[in-house]
């Protein structure tokens, strides 16, 4: 199993990813389908740093696991506080500038 | 047999986000995520990055997707309906596009790694020593960045989520 | 050795262990309630064979035979995952455990422990962190808002609870250097006072390490979630014969695995604590025994402790958890790195 295979399934999960934040309504499944593409991101880069037999790319992939750790935090609070405020979460709704 | 691991982590990735980007109910989409991101972690095992592997399962599925489940069970969120006027030539330009994405993005990381294939296994890849060493003697100031990055965060997830400040 | 030889080994070995938990868990069954009587100062079953000795029996023959209801309103895909979820996952976590040495067998040498990798003890920890979903998808899947109550609670509780696990293990892990549970363990050979627990300076990470488990495994004093007067029964409430069955045989499970993490980490392992002058299979056998006691004294306090401490009110609960041991935990990581900086250990 090349490199190449594992590349094929980040780049099609990537995708996956997109497709879901284009289409989804809710504000948590557009999260989640964020986390999707930064999942795929992660095999990606542990895949070439398998390739060239360095470290780095892991420590790449630990340091987006605390960053998507941090954001599903914090979006998930402000998710929370937009519930509170406005008893929805479709984004489609929360469209408070447009009249 | 490394092969068939592959195929069937393969489709157990592809099928859980599948459902996490399709299924009406979120409880059932974030339950599909918990599975990809374990199937990912098998891939991580099947790269021998053993500890990122492990990572995975307790940081990412363990704790964040738990996290996203609570907010979406004690908030009580309905079944997502669907969009209304979405179909027909919309639908299908959408999918032809969507593969189109994929096959230019996966075209260009197969040309990055043409015809190079994975160098022999060493003992020392991917176990914690290796990842640890690295992370506090060349990633030293970046750990302490994100360290302060996640107490910012906490706090600022407290602060966001508060009823009365 | 060959591919296929290793192969086979391994299976031999997991078959070994399921099994032998499985026996644990129906031993487990009988202790249970035989202990508590005496606790309680009342005769326990004692009808069904000598000394009641076929009460797990009996359970098991009504838990098989009982109507399997199905809630009209529950989901029935992850109503069905939920237990099997539960029973795989701490059967997981209980692969990395050694539960004797290396032992010699048809010239091969075997290692009794049917996951031996770096990370081992990263492993269990990670099969306790999937449990989780168990019991959120229990609770959700049943459509019921006590389920919903209990399966949020003790989900709330396990991950609270596994951060205070997983760091009193840090100390542990300075000292040995290694996350491979065989390692550890054979860093501790020797006098019982070569355990971690004792030379190790790691009594307070012990004690923490207790602490964390009872919570993990949703037992008494931490057994809000399961609260009969409470919430009916939790996130089980929905379950009937042979699936609740399941959920009860994955907390004896994860009982017996967090009785061996301790063992392992704190006290020994299969060590006997003091040097015997023979070799060879007595020596195996011995130690084999010397870990089947260990875990057995601790599954014996925790039976006790269940009939003796009253229950934690959920927001006492999530107060120790975070106020009280996550701190503790976070002081006996530097109290041992300044020992071990120091070379005092």
């Amino acid at each position: 199993m090349g490199p190449q295979h594992y590349l094929l399934v980040s780049a099609i999960l990537f995708a996956l990813g997109v497709i879901g934040v284009l289409t989804r309504r809710g504000a948590i499944m557009i999260l989640m389908s964020v986390e999707l593409m930064l999942n795929a991101a992660n095999l990606a880069f542990i895949t070439f740093s398998r390739l060239h037999d360095q470290p780095d790319g892991q420590i790449f992939a630990f340091f987006i696991m605390t960053l998507a750790a941090a954001e599903a935090a914090v979006g998930l609070a402000i998710v929370i506080a937009l519930f509170r405020l406005r008893e929805t979460t479709e984004v489609d709704e929360l469209n408070l500038m447009k009249w | 047999m490394e092969l068939v691991a592959f195929v069937i982590l393969t489709t157990m990735a592809l099928v859980s986000g599948l459902v996490v980007i399709r299924h009406r109910n979120k409880v059932v989409a974030a339950l599909a995520l918990a599975g990809n991101l374990v199937s990912i972690a098998g891939f991580y095992l099947l790269i021998n990055a053993q500890f990122l592997a492990l990572l995975q399962i307790i940081v990412y599925a363990g704790a964040i997707m738990v996290l996203i489940l609570f907010v979406i069970m004690l908030l009580n969120l309905p079944d997502e309906s669907r969009r209304p006027g979405v179909g027909g030539i919309q639908g299908v330009l959408g999918v032809l596009l969507a593969v189109a994405f994929v096959v230019i993005l996966g075209m260009a990381l197969y040309n990055a790694t043409e015809g190079s294939s994975f160098p022999a296994a060493t003992g020392e890849f991917g176990t914690v020593e290796s990842v640890g060493v690295t992370l506090f003697t060349n990633f030293f100031y970046a750990f302490e960045a994100i360290s302060l990055l996640l107490v910012v965060a906490m706090i600022g997830a407290v602060l966001l989520a508060k009823r009365r400040l | 050795m060959t591919d296929f030889t290793l192969i086979l080994i391994t299976l031999v070995e997991i078959v070994v262990m399921v099994t032998a938990l499985m026996l644990g868990v129906v031993i487990m069954t009988w202790v249970e309630r035989r202990l508590s009587a005496v606790i309680q100062f009342r005769l326990g079953p004692n009808r069904v064979g000598p000394f009641g000795l076929f009460q797990p029996f009996a359970d098991g023959i009504k838990f098989l035979t009982k109507e399997d209801i199905f809630p009209s309103e529950s989901y029935k895909p992850i109503f069905l995952l939920a237990p099997g979820l539960a029973l795989v996952t701490a059967l997981f976590a209980f692969s990395v455990i050694p539960f004797g040495p290396t032992i010699e067998l048809f010239g091969q040498q075997i290692d009794l422990v049917v996951l031996d990798m770096n990370g081992g003890l990263l492993f269990g920890l990670a099969a306790t962190a999937l449990g989780v979903y168990a019991l959120v998808c229990a609770g959700w899947a049943s459509r019921n808002k006590y389920s919903l109550m209990g399966g949020l609670r003790s989900s709330a509780q396990m991950i609270s609870y596994e951060l205070a696990l997983g760091l009193s293990v840090i100390g542990v892990f300075m000292i040995s250097g290694t996350l491979r549970p065989t390692l550890i363990v054979q860093q501790q050979a020797g006098w019982f006072w070569e355990w971690n627990v004792f030379s190790g300076g790691q009594v307070l990470g012990f004690m923490i390490f207790v602490i964390a488990g009872f919570a993990e495994t949703n037992r008494l004093p931490f057994d809000l979630p399961e609260a009969e007067s409470e919430l009916v029964a939790g996130y089980h409430t929905e379950y009937s014969s042979m699936k609740f069955s399941m959920f009860f045989m994955a907390e004896y499970v994860s009982m017996i695995t967090i009785s061996a993490l301790v063992t392992t980490l704190f006290l020994g392992g299969y060590n006997l604590g003091f040097p015997v002058p023979f070799e060879g299979w007595p020596l195996w056998i011995l130690q084999v025994a010397a870990f089947v006691a260990k875990v057995g004294c601790f599954l014996f306090l925790f039976v006790w402790v269940r009939w003796t401490l009253p229950r934690f009110r959920y927001d006492q609960l999530m107060d120790i958890g975070w106020k009280r041991l996550f701190p503790l935990a976070l002081f006996n990581i530097i109290l041992t790195g300044l020992l071990v900086a120091f070379d005092v250990i």
